[in-house]
């Protein structure tokens, strides 16, 4: 430890200001601070602060997102060999194909989205911000599998500079990156989004050039693409569960998605109040839906098909873009659960509503707060007259 | 006991070194401080000069807005120097104590046969009025207005905090004469909160002439503010007043021995204190009349007060005049290889579950000064609140304060608020922000734009 300490102090007056590498200082701190926890100590008030910081906090929710990441490069594989009757592969053929899909997204979206923060900590001279380790974690897991690495570059860089970097970074920003990255592709590449034949890895190149990685003897007859919110009926509930359904990359099993969910409350880090709120929102509308006729599928359906799981349990709760207020995220939570679904059931254009429910709710999260918060100082108001 | 208001909101910090309930050592003072830096909004000026004789209880500072609120030397000696800093600040008046304590004689007194102005001119006389404090913002009182009551804890959670019951258990009788002195000082009463855990074992449930409260929880149940808010909030406009048990016991004694006696108990306390144990002395002590209790040869920061909201006052420093304790820490400035990262950190504390020192409630550490992190913005929002039990928006507040927007900070409850109440969000902030400064440079906007 001591050794590699040496050789950081050694190279660090190179990075300091007035040092040959000094215009590189932010980035020689980024990767300092990764290393090691820096020396500085309180100036001002508390004198002790607790062992906490934001990278613990981010590193959390990136640990929380690897059982869907898992199962997403697993299923990425399993897909193509269903789609292509691929029977003799087994389980490392369908990993190797996964991660062969799937890690190209994360070079993409750590390689652009992390160029951005670091030259933009670097001209404003602040320290780099650890917020995109999560954003660049979660990008991948809300695409379809064979986006165009080019488009989800040009979608990375849109959230990162649009989306947070002009309102001041981590903290500021209004909408979560990560959906807009999605938004961005959604409402530009609408074709490479959408349809039925996007969801599997590989049927996108072999419709077009007729090939694809292995295509055995092209794809198997009576192959759908379709995910579950596009035709339910082709579909079980526990493949739904399990998520061995076509879907964005990381979004399709409850199961991993659940574990992920788990040690968020059990950490406090993501909100318990949002993620409930919003599974009460999407049942309650979604068992309307059903009563009404809207849908021969019970409410409960809607929590396991698509991405409102997903979006509930990792996209809703992020601090810096939700409610901020306690009871503000119950109203919160359940707009989105309710908005979301109201979406599917009623909106013949869109299939999916999560990423639109949420959203729109970031951009009302502001109002919701100022709303409670009016009501809160009236009803104090009111007690203290009375006292 | 029925009406006890329990506080679920709140953290202890387990430090190390708590102060055993025995006095040590009877300081005998050399060079003390009188250090107009302990009150906020006090423009001194200077009473004394270089070579001065003073007695104890012989007014050294005048605040310059108001002139009959005086500042009493604690011991009788000479005064040696007078510290200046940047734009020749007034800092410390340093008196060089002499071998054998001599007092100012105001007059041995009863308040029960004194009117309020005879009262607030005694306090006021023997330099004891900046004992008392006036909310909004934590000024020294205002001796001309009648406040619209007065509140006192009666227990302290602070950590490592000294054990009133032990410290002041002589004072007992001091503090109801003071108690009784400042009842005349406002139509609202005296309010004064106990811990309820420890109600019958404390003797300050036998203090008379106050309308009792009981409260039980976490640091800062024991903050007056955090007690005022519960039991009757500050409205624009409202004054109160609040003054600490130590200081009581103070001015008790001025009414009861004619005496400006600033002795006390003082509480040597924390992980670098060899030790730790209590020291009876005068506020103004200096750090080194202490050296056995410490490592001379290690790097230190020593605080008058505690770990949250005390004052750095180097090995050079004074004991400050509010205080009774004094904490001795390890300066953090070394670096941690992945401490971040590592799923265990088994020597460090933290509040959140994000590691596991939940699991061992019971165990106390060895704090440093270390930030453990850089500096962001507010990035999680729902830490703040579970560590401060007021109805407020904590966040909201801060972002007020930060935004200079003064009808907004009203709203949200500046009035009710000092540093010491936001002190453990700070502790607690994952994103390393000075909150208690926010707050001090949002008071000091409200009493430039209101006053």
């Amino acid at each position: 430890m001591s050794g590699l300490r040496n050789i950081v102090d050694k190279i660090k007056p190179t990075f300091e200001k007035g040092g040959k590498l000094g215009f590189l200082h932010s980035t020689f701190d980024a990767f300092e601070t990764f290393l090691f926890v820096p020396n500085t100590v309180t100036r001002k008030g508390a004198h002790v602060r607790d062992c906490v910081d934001l990278k613990r906090v981010m590193i959390i929710v990136v640990l929380a997102l690897v059982p869907a990441l898992l199962f997403g490069i697993w299923n990425t594989g399993y897909q193509h060999k269903m789609a292509f009757g691929l029977n003799d592969w087994g389980f490392w053929n369908i990993v190797w194909y996964g991660i062969l899909k799937v890690v190209p997204l994360y070079l993409v979206s750590y390689i652009v989205g992390l160029a951005i923060e670091f030259t933009s900590a670097q001209i404003k001279g602040h320290e780099v911000n650890e917020g995109y380790l999560v954003s660049g974690m979660l990008i991948p897991l809300i695409v379809p599998v064979d986006v165009p690495l080019w488009m989800l570059a040009i979608a990375v860089a849109f959230a990162v500079l649009i989306g947070k970097e002009v309102f001041g970074g981590t903290g500021m920003n209004i909408w979560n990156p990560a959906l807009l990255t999605r938004a961005f592709l959604f409402f530009s590449y609408p074709s490479k989004m959408s349809g039925s034949t996007v969801w599997t890895g590989g049927v996108t190149r072999f419709q077009a050039e007729g090939a694809a990685f292995q295509c055995g003897n092209g794809l198997v007859d009576g192959f759908s693409g379709a995910t579950p919110l596009a035709d339910p009926a082709s579909y079980s509930f526990l493949d739904m569960f399990l998520g061995t359904v076509p879907g964005s990359v990381g979004e399709t099993s409850v199961i991993a998605i659940l574990l992920g969910a788990i040690l968020l409350i059990w950490t406090g880090v993501a909100s318990w109040k949002i993620m409930l709120s919003s599974v009460i929102g999407g049942l309650a509308i979604g068992y309307l839906g059903f009563a009404t006729g809207a849908t021969e599928l019970p409410g409960y359906y809607q929590l396991v098909m698509g991405g409102f799981l997903f979006g509930t349990v990792f996209m809703a709760t992020d601090p810096v873009t939700s409610a901020q207020t306690e009871c503000g995220k119950w109203i919160y939570g359940f707009l989105i659960g309710a908005l979301a679904v109201t979406v599917r059931l009623w909106n013949p254009g869109y299939p999916e509503g999560m990423m639109l429910a949420i959203l729109l709710l970031n951009t009302f999260a502001p109002l919701i707060d100022h709303y409670v918060i009016e009501f809160s100082i009236k009803r104090r108001n009111k007690k203290v007259k009375i006292a | 006991m029925s009406n006890n208001i329990y506080l679920k909101k709140g953290l202890n910090i387990p430090i190390s070194g708590a102060a055993a309930q025995k006095t040590n050592k009877v300081i005998v003072p050399d060079v003390v401080a009188v250090k107009p830096t302990d009150f906020r909004g006090l423009v001194p000026k200077l009473l004394v000069r270089e070579g001065d004789k003073v007695l104890a209880g012989t007014p050294v500072l005048a605040d310059k807005m108001s002139q009959n609120i005086l500042l009493a030397s604690p011991v009788s000696g000479t005064v040696t120097e007078i510290v200046r800093g940047e734009k020749r600040k007034l800092l410390e008046v340093r008196i060089k104590a002499d071998k054998k304590q001599e007092y100012v004689d105001f007059g041995v007194k009863d308040p029960a046969g004194m009117t309020a102005e005879q009262i607030k001119e005694a306090i006021l006389a023997a330099g004891l009025w900046p004992a008392i404090n006036q909310r909004p913002y934590g000024i020294i009182a205002n001796p001309d207005i009648k406040p619209k009551a007065i509140f006192i804890s009666a227990f302290n959670t602070a950590p490592l905090a000294a054990n009133p019951e032990f410290a002041l258990k002589d004072e007992v009788s001091n503090i109801q004469t003071a108690v009784n002195a400042l009842a005349k000082l406002t139509d609202g009463g005296v309010h004064f909160s106990l811990n309820s855990e420890n109600y019958s074992g404390t003797p300050f449930h036998k203090i008379e002439n106050v309308i009792q409260h009981t409260f039980s929880g976490k640091h800062p149940a024991g903050n007056v503010g955090v007690q005022i808010h519960h039991i009757s909030p500050i409205r624009k406009g409202e004054t109160v007043w609040t003054v600490s048990l130590l200081m009581l016991a103070a001015i008790g004694k001025l009414f009861n021995t004619g005496k400006c006696d600033l002795s006390r108990k003082i509480a040597i306390t924390g992980p670098a204190v060899k030790d730790p144990a209590y020291v009876e002395g005068v506020p103004g002590i200096s750090v080194k009349d202490i050296r056995e209790f410490y490592n001379p040869s290690d790097k230190l920061r020593f605080i008058s007060g505690d770990v949250l909201t005390g004052t750095n006052i180097t090995s050079e420093g004074f004991l400050g005049f509010n205080d009774n304790q004094i904490t001795i820490i390890k300066e953090g400035d070394s670096y941690e290889l992945f401490g971040w990262a590592k799923p265990f950190r088994t020597s460090q504390f933290s509040a959140s579950r994000t590691y596991f020192s939940w699991l061992t409630p019971k165990k106390t550490y060895d704090m440093d000064t270390n930030l453990h992190g850089g500096p962001r913005a507010f990035v999680v929002n729902d830490v703040y609140s579970k560590v401060l039990p007021m109805d407020l928006f904590p966040v909201f507040l801060l972002k007020a304060c930060l935004a200079q927007d003064i009808d907004k900070m009203e709203k949200f409850g500046i009035y009710e608020v000092l540093e010491e109440d936001f002190a453990l969000c700070e502790y607690v902030c994952p994103s390393k922000i000075d909150i208690q400064q926010i707050i001090t440079d949002g008071i000091a906007l409200m009493l430039k734009e209101m006053c």
